[in-house]
């Protein structure tokens, strides 16, 4: 226990390039254990590529490379000799848009504990999955049906379900309730809450009602000069929401901004 | 109340467990990678082995003594067997049916376009479309059969004795109908790619359907259709069992549709189906031929995609 | 501002411009739709065409009387009979054969009388006429043939009979089917799709989800798509290059033992014509491809799969139908070409079935246009026959793909 003061995960100077633009420059972050983090801002300053940048999903996109460090347990995640499938493995992802696979609400959580190799009861894992999503009661007896069944707001559970099968550390919420109705979000949050209890959670949120009632922390992003996104401000969220240390943070949390 | 979630997730200590991100080597992944890799360039190697085989042919043939370019490209009669090699035997006869098919496929095509996308209702493009369809998927052997058996005889009541039984006229208009779903499609294409924004920009100015169809899209849709028109011609240049049947065996230097006369395809065909001895200027003549029709389409092909590919770019 | 009505007619003179104006407009709309009705048209007639020459009437001849062989109607013979008749009358070389081929016994009436016809009284065609002429001047025809051949029979035949499917060819056109052609057809399909489904959506997958971007991988974009305007009969002198000539070890089967048989197989067509469709395979598998939705791919990837895995179990199975409908018209494709077949050598006479890769062959099309492109008539009364066998493959087969392809759109 002499490690608490190591981060889940820390960037040093981290920039994300699309081709010759950058899209997030010098980005300095200390994520907290088992703690959820918030990162707010404007449309456009780079809260998704930043976001997408800690699991390495930005590899994807053609031209998209990353500068400075990103550390999981002193391992730098943009250092030649990592495997970014191994990345994400142990950094999970849920997306803005719910997006299950087109195959029974099981095999969604099956799967991906099935390629990373598990070898234990599936029932189980699945159950166990459902449950820690608060998804299982409502779907316990349609367990073979089509994902596609389910409403928005239980897809987006059955994602996460799907993410926490795979036992990650970490868990990256792209804007998890932006396409889901104020009930469905509000299940989310409590999740959230549940959920902290054992992952680090980073959430990508435009709701700074949510960001203030569900974070414990909240990076505020913004664009310079050169329409580069950077943290311009990161505390806890208390602080950031009561007394900001920056002015543009104190306007966009009170809705002043722009 | 959710006690389950401590059994499968580790617990705060556990999860200070070191785990190792390093690169595992996957080599099933790196040898389904190689596969298809493999299977992507196979097509750059067919056009290679049709460029080399065809070339090599070529050569030999060009590579004869008694054959040069002069001859070639200069003369009218071709028999390489008895030492004539004017290639413009077949050539014109190839001219004249590309050209008849295209002066029915063109007209028609982008007549038929034009209704289809500026004034076809949704039913009744569900009945009209679907007729092309069926027209470009009738095999060319029996567009063959319908010009010798159907056209022919039509066209020899209106000519009588003046129209040879085989002759370029009967094929090239059963060519052009033959093209004519190709062209027909890619115009719609270019025709429903430019913005309804134009469209209504003319009915606001108060043009009828008509002005705004002949003088605004058409024209802004010209470049898609100038790449229909010259694919069009690569397909006609290219067919061959219509002309095999049709247009007649032997080649005839000749303009006059009326006339029977061989196209280089249904030269190739005609000889190259009968007993051909590897290595007879026969056989390498063929291939020259061949070389001909490959690299004329090929440069269409490659323009005609160009032009879609700027037309592409400038309305997306 | 007052000096802007000038110029332009108002009123009356407006209103008859404009009735003018849609005058023209109408007369245009008329001609355009008048270009699909011509296309309806010609597609009507050559059709209509097909089916003309497929039935009508037929006269012909007795070379030997029946009567020689029989005293029972050439339409009443029984099986049996027809058995005693043909053990009797054909040579017992002749006869051994055709027992070797199918025992005489296990043959139906239908079969034995054809071989009756075929063998010992042989026909001698006088004249066919199409099915319009048979109908509306079949009085004229009657009187007509008395007059030629008062010993010909005449009788209203469809050339097209469930036998013109299952016999082989022959040598004369009231006997000839299409078996061997469309046993042909069908190994040289199945051969091209062997080689091309694999190797074309492999292809496919790498271009859409592995290749970066870059010259290599445009280069080999715009070769694909020029590739499938290349000439067919071009594909034919490849084939006959490459696959009848130089590989020929490998096509003939000499390499495995085969031996009387050169490099003109049914494989050489299958694997040229596998070339010829690899394009539009790939072409399709690509569109098939990229309709699955990237959320899909992240949704994979996110909970730690590889690359191949996202593909194998997700991307692949989702495009599957779309892969599958590309590949029948492929099919459809493949069994309608005929110049390659030309070119690589199709034999233009065979009776016997291909029995594997190594065989001899003709295919649908290749006996299209030989009974096409002979003078007399009854060949082109079963080439109208075959058109109508091939065009029914071909309508099966596309029925299928829009089935399929309408049974699995999006779902996403
Ligand atoms: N695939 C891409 N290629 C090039 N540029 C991109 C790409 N994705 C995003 N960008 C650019 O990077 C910048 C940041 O985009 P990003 O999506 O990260 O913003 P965001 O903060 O998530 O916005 P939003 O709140 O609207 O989701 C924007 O200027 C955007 O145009
Ligand atoms: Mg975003």
């Amino acid at each position: 226990m002499q490690n608490t003061r190591t981060y889940a995960i820390e960037s040093n100077d981290l920039s994300i390039h699309y081709g010759t633009f950058t899209a997030v420059r010098g980005v300095n972050l200390k994520i907290e254990r088992q703690k959820i983090t918030a990162i707010i801002g404007p449309s456009g300053c780079g809260k998704s590529t930043l976001l997408r940048s800690f699991n390495r999903m930005n590899d994807f996109v053609p031209g998209c490379y990353a500068t400075g460090e990103l550390l999981l347990q002193g391992q730098n995640l943009y250092s030649k000799d990592i495997d970014p499938v191994e990345v994400r493995r142990k950094i999970g992802m849920v997306f803005q848009k719910p997006n299950p696979f087109p195959k029974s609400i099981y095999e969604n959580i099956a799967w991906g504990a099935r390629i990373n190799g598990f070898k234990g009861k599936m029932d189980d894992l699945v159950e166990q999955s459902l449950r820690s999503a608060a998804l299982w009661e409502e779907v316990k007896d349609k367990l073979q049906e089509s994902a596609y069944a389910l409403s928005g707001g239980q897809q987006q559970r059955l994602c996460i379900a799907r993410t926490i099968a795979i036992q990650p550390e970490i868990i990256l919420m792209d804007e998890p309730a932006s396409a889901l109705d104020p009930i469905s979000t509000l299940r989310i949050e409590e999740l959230m809450q549940e959920l902290k209890k054992n992952y680090t959670i980073l959430i990508v949120t435009h709701n700074m009602q949510q960001a203030a009632r569900a974070s414990d922390y909240t990076a505020m992003m913004m664009i310079d000069d050169q329409r580069a996104g950077g943290v311009i401000e990161f505390d806890e969220t208390k602080s950031i929401f009561t007394r900001p240390k920056d002015k543009r943070t104190e306007d966009y949390v009170t809705g002043r901004f722009g | 109340m959710k006690e389950e979630v401590l059994n499968i997730k580790a617990t705060e200590t556990q999860s200070f467990r070191q785990f190792d991100l390093k690169k595992k080597t996957r080599i099933g992944e790196s040898v389904i990678q190689a596969l298809l890799f493999f299977a992507g360039i196979l097509s750059v190697l067919t056009t290679v082995a049709i460029v080399y085989e065809l070339g090599k042919e070529a050569m030999l043939f060009f590579g004869n003594p008694d054959v040069t370019f002069a001859k070639f490209f200069g003369e009218t009669k071709w028999q390489p067997g008895i030492g004539q090699y004017g290639i413009w035997a077949l050539v014109s006869a190839t001219l004249t049916t590309s050209a008849i098919a295209i002066s029915i496929s063109l007209p028609l095509g982008l007549a038929a376009a034009i209704y289809l996308s500026e004034y076809a209702s949704p039913k009744a493009r569900g009945i009209l479309k679907p007729v092309l369809e069926i027209l470009a998927g009738i095999p060319t052997v029996v567009y063959g059969y319908f010009a010798l058996l159907f056209v022919t005889p039509i066209l020899q009541n209106i000519f009588g004795d003046n129209i040879q039984v085989y002759n370029m006229l009967s094929a090239g208009l059963v060519m052009g109908i033959m093209i004519l779903p190709l062209i027909s499609s890619m115009s719609e294409d270019a025709l429903s790619a430019v913005p309804r924004s134009l469209r209504e920009a003319a009915y606001a100015m108060g043009a009828t359907k008509l002005e705004s169809s002949l003088q605004v899209v058409l024209p802004a849709a010209l470049s898609g259709i100038g790449a229909a028109l010259i694919l069009g011609i690569s397909r006609a240049v290219g067919e061959t069992m219509i002309v095999a049947v049709a247009s007649g065996a032997g080649p005839n230097f000749s303009f006059n549709p009326l006339e029977a006369a061989e196209t280089m395809t249904g030269h190739i065909a005609r000889i190259s189906g009968g007993d051909l001895s590897y290595n007879s200027i026969d056989y390498t003549s063929l291939f020259a031929i061949a070389l001909m029709l490959f690299l004329v389409t090929l440069v269409l092909n490659l323009i005609s995609q160009y032009i879609v590919n700027r037309f592409r770019e400038r309305y997306e | 501002m007052n000096q802007r009505h000038d110029h332009f007619p108002e009123g009356a003179d407006f209103n008859a411009s404009l009735r003018n104006r849609y005058r023209v407009a109408t007369i245009w709309q008329t001609i355009f739709l008048s270009a699909l009705l011509i296309a309806i048209i010609a597609l009507t007639a050559l059709l209509y065409n097909v089916v003309d020459g497929a039935f009508g009437f037929i006269a012909y001849e007795y070379k030997d009387d029946p009567a020689e062989f029989t005293s029972t109607p050439v339409n009443e013979l029984t099986k049996d009979e027809l058995l005693v008749i043909l053990k009797e009358n054909l040579s017992s070389g002749a006869y051994n054969k055709l027992e070797n081929e199918q025992p005489m016994q296990e043959r139906s009436q239908a079969d034995l009388l054809t071989l009756f016809l075929e063998r010992l009284v042989r026909i001698d065609t006088k004249g066919t006429w199409s099915m319009t002429d048979s109908l509306l001047r079949g009085d004229e025809i009657r009187v007509e043939v008395a007059e030629k051949y008062p010993d010909a029979i005449l009788e209203f035949r469809s050339w097209l009979t469930p036998q013109f499917l299952t016999t082989p060819m022959s040598s004369k056109a009231e006997f000839a089917g299409v078996r061997t052609a469309i046993l042909g057809s069908l190994w040289m399909v199945g051969l091209a799709i062997l080689f091309a489904l694999p190797i074309g959506t492999g292809a496919a997958i790498y271009l859409q989800e592995y290749a970066p971007k870059g010259w290599l991988t445009s280069i080999i974009q715009t070769n694909i798509n020029n590739l499938a305007g290349v000439p067919s009969i071009v594909y034919g002198m490849l084939g006959l290059a490459v696959f009848v000539r130089t590989l020929e070890a490998f096509t003939s089967g000499s390499m495995f033992g085969v031996t009387d048989s050169n490099g003109r197989t049914v494989l050489s067509a299958g694997l040229t014509m596998g070339i010829l469709v690899l394009p539009l395979i790939i072409i399709n598998a690509q569109e098939a491809i990229k309709a699955v939705p990237d959320s899909l791919r992240q949704a994979a990837y996110g909970v730690g799969a590889t690359r191949w895995q996202t593909i194998w179990h997700h991307v692949l199975p989702n495009a599957l139908p779309g892969i599958l409908t590309g590949s029948i018209l492929a099919i459809s494709r493949a069994l309608g070409e005929t110049a390659p077949l030309i070119v690589v050598g199709a034999s233009t006479f065979i009776s016997i079935d291909p029995d594997g890769p190594f065989s001899k062959f003709t295919a649908l099309p290749i006996q299209i246009y030989q009974w096409t492109t002979r003078a007399q008539s009854e060949f082109h009364a079963i080439a109208a026959s075959a058109i109508i066998v091939l065009l029914i493959l071909l309508l099966t087969l596309n029925a299928t793909a829009i089935l399929l392809r309408n049974r699995y759109q999006r779902k996403y």
